[in-house]
């Protein structure tokens, strides 16, 4: 009698999976890491408020991302940039209007050790600094002491942002240190009185002076304004205006009190 | 009677068979898979380049891929830390075998194995965090993060396995020899340095190498406290970046199949060289000052 009940649940919850299987929604979303965990974290939500959606996000990069969209192999393109114009024109051409939605700031602040006396230093200055140029803090005002450069490996989302909106492209000179997480970056940065690094927003803590640039000062409210010159708005692509499934995990993530809150947890500015 | 157990000594070698053939074959496959996965950047940069090549940006436009100072700071680390390591290993080795007390040793040698079991995590966050603050205090360096910290760590997780085999080697010494050596009136440390560290010669070289060969893979200590600068270090007090910490710490981000992680895993290629021939020394060793009887020296 036992058994035989055992098995009746046991068929029924199969039929159950089997038959929400077929009736659950797939969403496809793709592309930049830098995004990944904003929509790894948003799609594991969303699909706790949805048990019916099932939504798969991997990385492979932005230009994969949009590739994606255009070629309409994926519902949602993560992207750390916005969208080129070959890649408007590819997508015209395809009959396919990708349509952004900015999701979240990345915003990068340049650090030192508390005990250093530099409070502002101007764009130009960090670039030379992190080009070698610069060699020692009294250059930029401080002790006569040799700067350690601390920077992050040359795949990560946050270097990006600092080689393409403070080195313009220039390299990081070979001598600076390598450090593979923002963690890592704080850490050493604390431990070091004549070091700088840098940081996402939400890695700061007492340990660590946050630098001005050019006068401006890292705040949510500045980057937001754009008046802080190191930070970048985080894209979602959709194929068109999104619709259904789509739209609502958009919505989702758009959310002050949803997806925002998650893009603050992940370590980004929210729009909010 | 006989059959049954025929089988049964059969059926165990078989399994023993599919074992043994199952872990050779997924080395095999995972030596196919470094390869395929290495091999393609050449056609982006000859090999020469590659191992020579003085940069190493990987992700700018375009990309220079130069190992060379990877190549050197790999290098330059194990012989550091291969020259804290054999004087400490082998002389805590002969201590243990030869010199101290029943009682010392049956705590000492435990001690010293324990130290095998230390996380290189734990060691790593050790040299970050304790260890390269005092290094910037003592010599007044810019920062505590290099060449030197990262030998000393690695240093610290050879010792253990180059005491320990050389303790063996030392202990499998047969006695005759020693006793022979005192009983012709040379003195206890005469018949040490003179019959029992020769003899035991092929065991301490193989130690020695295979201690040195760990210091060359490992990943986790040189990605904490080398300081990851990737250039040729000019000081002993520069932070280098050697090829494991290059490779743990842009893998995961590297695009799938981009030219990146083709040169990140020609990077594994080369290291997987460089101890293979390690280890092809070390055999080698062994081999040829093998200790074949009592009487061959």
């Amino acid at each position: 009698m036992k058994i035989n009940l055992l098995k009746a649940v046991t068929v029924f919850f199969c039929v159950f999976c089997l038959s929400s299987a077929v009736l659950a929604e797939n969403l496809e979303i793709k592309g930049s890491t830098t995004v990944l965990p904003i929509a790894q974290k948003a799609a594991e939500a969303f699909m706790k408020v949805h048990p019916d959606v099932n939504i798969s996000v991997s990385g492979g990069g932005s230009g994969n991302g949009i590739k994606a969209i255009i070629d309409g192999t994926t519902d949602i393109a993560d992207s750390s940039r916005f969208i080129k114009t070959k890649e408007v024109a590819l997508a015209v051409e395809k009959g396919v209007y990708p349509v952004p939605f900015g999701v979240a700031y990345d915003c990068i602040v340049p650090v030192v050790h508390p005990s250093n006396p530099i409070s502002n230093l101007t764009s130009a200055q960090l670039k030379d600094i992190y080009m070698g140029k610069i060699k020692n803090w009294k250059e930029v005002g401080g002790e006569d002491k040799a700067i350690v450069v601390v920077s992050r490996d040359t795949s990560s989302g946050t270097y990006e942002v600092w080689e393409s909106l403070v080195m313009k492209n220039e390299r990081v000179f070979p001598g600076a240190l390598l450090q593979a997480s923002n963690g890592a970056v704080a850490q050493s940065i604390a431990k070091n009185k004549f070091a700088i690094g840098y940081v996402g927003l939400a890695y700061l803590n007492d340990d660590l002076r946050t630098l001005k640039v050019d006068g401006n000062e890292a705040t949510m409210e500045n980057a937001l304004t754009g008046v802080y010159p190191i930070s970048r708005v985080l894209y979602m692509f959709t194929k068109g205006w999104p619709e259904g499934t789509t739209l609502q995990f958009i919505n989702f993530v758009m959310h002050p009190e949803k997806g925002q809150k998650i893009v603050a947890e992940a370590g980004y500015v929210p729009l909010y | 009677m006989s059959t049954r157990r025929q089988i049964k000594a059969n059926i165990i070698r078989y399994i023993f068979f599919i074992f043994a053939f199952v872990s050779i074959t997924i080395l095999c496959m995972i030596l196919y898979f470094l390869v395929r996965e290495g091999v393609p950047v050449f056609e982006l940069v000859s090999v020469k380049d590659f191992l020579f090549g003085d940069y190493w940006y990987p992700t700018s436009d375009p990309p220079d891929f130069g190992i060379f100072p990877l190549i050197a700071a790999s290098l330059l680390v194990t012989l550091c830390s291969a020259a804290v390591a054999i004087p400490l290993g082998v002389m805590t080795a002969i201590y243990l075998a030869e010199i101290a007390s029943h009682r010392v040793k049956e705590i000492a040698k435990p001690m010293v194995e324990l130290l095998a079991s230390l996380p290189s995590v734990v060691i790593g966050f050790f040299g970050m965090v304790v260890v390269a603050p005092f290094l910037q205090n003592v010599f007044n360096i810019p920062t505590g993060l290099n060449l030197f910290n990262a030998s000393l760590m690695l240093a610290f997780m050879s010792v253990p396995t180059i005491c320990t085999i050389s303790e063996d080697a030392i202990a499998s010494v047969p006695a005759e020899l020693k006793e022979a050596s005192l009983a012709l009136g040379a003195t206890h440390w005469e018949s040490l340095v003179r019959v029992i560290l020769p003899a035991s010669l092929s065991g301490l070289s193989t130690a020695v190498i295979l201690g040195m060969s760990r210091a060359i893979g490992e990943t986790m200590v040189v990605l904490m406290v080398a300081g990851g600068a990737a250039m040729v270090p000019s000081s002993i007090f520069d932070p280098v970046r050697p090829m494991p910490a290059s490779i743990a710490a842009e893998m995961a981000e590297a695009p799938f199949r981009g030219d990146h992680y083709y040169a990140l895993f020609a990077t594994g290629m080369v290291l997987f060289v460089f101890t293979l021939i390690f280890n092809f020394i070390a055999d080698y060793l062994s081999n040829k000052h093998r200790q074949v009887g009592a009487s061959t020296l």
